[in-house]
Parts: C-alpha cells; structure tokens; sequence
C-alpha cells in the first residue's frame, strides 16, 4: 500500500513535461471539449491523432497509458454496445428485439474513440504533472475567481495538504490494521456485511489519530506565521516559455482544424 | 533585559465539567527566568510538568493569564507584533510527521519564508542554505514520508531555520526517534548554537541531552524546580529525585558511591569524565 501516489505523476525528460502546468490543463480542457465536438470521421481521426501524438511526445511508457485504459475498458464496451443496439434508422439485421443500424453502427465508433480519447488525454497530464504543480497551476488558474469571493488560496492549501498525508495517512491504516489483527481482528472472512463491519475498529482510530495530526499541524503552520493567502509570495514562480506560447499556438490550429472539418467536410452522421 | 523575559507567569486550562461549572487546570505558577542572546538552555520536566506550555509561551501560541512574557523587548500579550514574535522565535514540534505541510523537501522549507512574504529569489537562496546548515541539501527533492525519522525533524528545523529567526524552541525534538535520528538532531541543534550564533531553548525529559545545554532549568508541578548549569544542577541528586526526575548515569553512579564513602570531589556529567574520575580514584 506504501507506494500508491495520487495522479500517478511519471518523471521523465519530455517536452510535456516541461510545459508550464498552467498551459496543459488548459489544452486538456480544450481538447475534450473539442473530442465532443467531432461530428465526422475526418475531424475525430484529426483529435485521434493529435491524441496520439501527445501520447507519443510525452515519453511516458505506452504499458502505463494501457493500464489506464484497462480500467474504463468495461465502460467503454458497454456504451458502444447499447449505442450499437440503440440506433435509429433501417435495420441491416434484426434477430429478435435486437437491430444493427448504420446509425448506430457510427455512434457505437463515435463513443469509443471518444472516450479512449478522453482518457489518454486526461492520463497525459496526471502522468506529465507532479502533484504539486497541479495545485500550484489550479490556484493561479483560480485566481479570477477570487472576485466572486471563491477562498482560491484556501482550496488550493486544503489540496497540497491532503495530497501530502494520503502517504502518511496510508501507512498509519497499515499499522493500525496491524494492531488490530494482533488482537484477533478478522477481516478476511465472512460475507460482505462482515467485513464493512470489520473495519469500523479500523476507521475510528483512523479518524482520531487524522484529527490529532490536523491539530497539530494547524499550530506548527501558526508556529511558521501562517495567516492565509494574504501577502503570501511563492517560491517558484510560473513563467511562460517559448514551447509554452508554441503549445498555445499548436492547441488554436487544432481548433481551427476541428471546426473547419467540421464545417466544410459533408460526410455526416 | 534579556533577550527572552519571561516575569512571573501563570496559566491555566479552563474547562467545563458536565454541570457546566468552569474547572481551572492551573499549568504554570508564577514562573520567571530570563534566557541571553546566543545561550543553549535545555528546560527539563517530566510529563504533565508544564514544559511544553512554557514553549508555547515562548512564541505567542499560549498567552500568560497573569504576568508577563518579552522576547526581544517585545510583549507578547500585543496582538500587534504577535507574527514578528513568531518569526524571531520558530517553535519546532515534537512529531515531524505532523509539522511538514509540503509533499516536497524544499517545498516545505519554504512554507515560512512565503508566509513572511519574502521575494522569491531570496527564499530560493534561504532554502538552499537553511537545507545545507542542517546537511539535508541532496534530499531537497525528495517525499517527506520517504524519509528517517531524524531526517524529517532536520526538516522542520530547515523550516524554521529558512525564516531567519534568533532563537529556536524545540518542544521534545527527539522523544519520537531512534538513537540514531535523535544523534543527528542533537548534532544539528548544537552545530546551529555553535557556528550560526542561533539562541536554543530546548524542552525535553531526557538528562543526557540536557547536559549539552549551557544552562538547565528544571520545571516541576508549573513551578521552577532549580537552574544553573548542568553541573549544578545534577549535582543535586537528592532534590531531583525527591521529585521524581532522574539524573545522568554517570551522575548517579557517583553519586552512590559517594553515599558509600568513596571519595569524589565533583559528581561528572558525561560517561568519559565518569571512567576518568573513576581511573583516578583507583590509582
């Protein structure tokens, strides 16, 4: 359990990597919405391969976006299917309640490349960017937020200190669920209604010990003149490179692309 | 004055019981002392003495009920100055765990100087040197939780230390670790005293760490036991175990010899003054 990291963030020495934070979680929004807005086969093979190409820029092992995958597979056939079923239009054949229709034939593809998509891209970021930076990006993309009274800096404190004791946190559950079996605890047997009640001895120490440390650490962050986002300075600050105005660039083609695909290409669904 | 002041305080918790009926937990009764620029002094209690609550005197987390605390001629009672107090006083905590707020090293350290609204290039050079004084430099990449125990207090302490105070309280740094870690933090603690001038205060129950203080005062009950140096104050044996505190090994050793008619003129301190005198008295 030790080794488990939120967002899965893969080193390596890749231009994704380098991109400011900012920039790609504003073209990952970009290209989802531009994955939803394909509407033929010349546009959507245009975001699959630009997909693709991401996918390959970034370095990361092609396994660990498999594994990413692998999750949502079943989701995946299971929306292809009932839009392969649930198509309108003449049949191609029927057996039983059961039809295939062209439609549905092209919607079933549409979903599937679509969501495929969406997952690659969003796995792209989470692989290419360390936690840190994410909140660090989040709370700068925020900031305009703050008009509306949103506590930008608040959220974005509350995510780094979450992420910062998910580890600690989960090696306390070890040692608890350790302590707990050496008092003869069983949480391996028994059917499901058991074992959810087998971890109640579990979960309230858990939730003890994560109060007392909150506590204490809201007087070590007092101890070290914390007092909000007021008058806070950063030590990294976030400057746009070069790549990052070329990312930019890169990120308007496609929409452009998209759109006149979209708008010019006749060969509707 | 002074660089701390501390005149004749108390303090006290005040609970309710289930009647509703206000209950005083008197914690500190009417202590004063006064610590110089550049000392180490090592306050030493057992549990539930009050010596943590002296601590968090010391930088304006707790303010007294009745007397007075300066640091530095500043009152801590002004709610004005309260964040200069706290950056001249950084108070490091006793599990490290729960004092790191960043997933990275030098990310953490920074967490002060940010707060203090230090420009960026500076806090980038402070970080760099604080992680280098407490010789955790080549880690400053890495996951707090990846590391030792010894390793994550140095840490906390880089994070203090990044803040440029003039004096470091330390509340039991060592009770959560190995001998190992606790060496290294004892070996930081001192090399910071000596090489960088920074004023120590350390709170702790454990008389071998008290020893390497300049001066010790011992806080039973929320009551100034005694103070004076380390030897003065050991060689008291017959006061601090009437109140239930140990001395050094060493220290008792002698002690019980003496009790025996062996003849020894000043009880030691450290294990290698007590194998010498010892040599001495056998020749």
């Amino acid at each position: 359990m030790r080794d488990i990291t939120l967002g899965q963030y893969f080193p390596a020495d890749s231009v994704i990597h380098r991109l400011d934070p900012r920039v790609k979680i504003l073209s990952l929004i970009a290209y989802i919405v531009l994955i939803f807005c394909t509407f033929n086969y010349v546009s959507l093979a245009l975001m699959a391969a630009v997909v693709l190409m991401i996918v390959i820029l970034s370095k990361v092992p092609l396994k660990m976006y498999l594994k990413s995958l692998k999750v949502i597979i079943v989701i995946v056939i299971i929306t292809s299917l009932l839009n392969l079923f649930y198509g309108t239009g003449e049949p191609i054949f029927q057996w039983g309640f059961i039809k295939v229709t062209w439609a549905g034939i092209h919607n079933a593809i549409f979903v599937c490349v679509r969501i495929v998509c969406l997952i690659l891209c969003s796995s792209v970021l989470t692989f290419t960017t360390s936690p840190t930076d994410l909140t660090d990006a989040l709370e700068r993309l925020m900031k305009p937020l703050t008009i509306f009274h949103v506590k930008v800096h608040e959220i974005a404190m509350m995510m780094t200190i979450a992420l910062r004791f998910v580890p600690t946190l989960l090696e306390e559950t070890d040692k608890i669920m350790a302590a707990q079996k050496a008092r003869g605890a069983d949480m391996e047997s028994g059917n499901l209604i058991t074992r959810v009640k087998a971890l109640v001895p579990i979960l309230v120490p858990l939730f003890v010990s994560a109060f007392r440390r909150a506590y204490e650490l809201a007087v070590a962050m007092e101890c070290r003149c914390y007092r909000g986002g007021e008058g806070r300075t950063r030590m990294k600050q976030l400057h746009l490179a070069t790549r990052d105005y070329l990312s930019i660039v890169f990120t308007l083609l496609v929409i452009a692309g998209v759109v006149l695909l979209n708008v010019f290409v006749n060969i509707t669904v | 004055m002074d660089y701390i002041s501390v005149q004749n305080v108390t303090f006290q918790y005040e609970s309710q019981n289930e009647s509703g009926t206000v209950i005083k937990d008197p914690v500190l009764n009417d202590i004063s002392f006064d610590i110089k620029k550049g000392e180490f002094v090592a306050i030493l209690g057992h549990n539930g003495s009050g010596k943590s609550t002296v601590a968090k005197h010391l930088n304006a987390m707790l303010l007294p009920a009745s007397g007075k605390v300066f640091i530095d001629g500043l009152d801590t009672s002004d709610e004005k100055v309260t964040y200069d107090i706290r950056r001249k006083v950084g108070l490091v905590l006793q599990n490290p765990d729960n004092q790191l707020v960043a997933s990275i090293v030098e990310e953490d350290v920074a967490f002060g100087p940010e707060n203090l609204g230090v420009p960026s290039d500076e806090i980038r050079k402070r970080v760099d040197d604080a992680l280098k004084a407490v010789d955790m430099y080549d880690c400053r990449l890495n996951a707090p939780h990846k590391l030792s125990g010894g390793q994550k207090q140095r840490v906390a302490i880089a994070g203090i230390i990044a803040m440029k105070p003039d004096c470091i309280v330390l509340d039991e740094p060592t009770a959560m670790l190995d001998p190992k870690g606790r060496q290294e933090v004892l070996d930081t603690i001192i090399k910071l005293n000596r090489e960088n001038g920074i004023t120590i205060v350390m709170i702790t129950h454990y008389m071998e760490e008290a020893v390497l203080a300049d001066k010790v005062y011992v806080v039973d009950n929320g009551r100034m036991l005694t103070s004076g140096t380390p030897r003065e104050v050991f060689s008291q044996v017959e006061l601090l175990k009437k109140h239930r505190l140990d001395v050094p090994q060493a220290t008792e050793l002698c002690h019980k010899l003496r009790a025996c008619g062996v003849e020894i003129k000043e009880l030691p301190l450290t294990e290698e003054e007590c194998t010498s005198m010892l040599k001495e008295v056998l020749r």
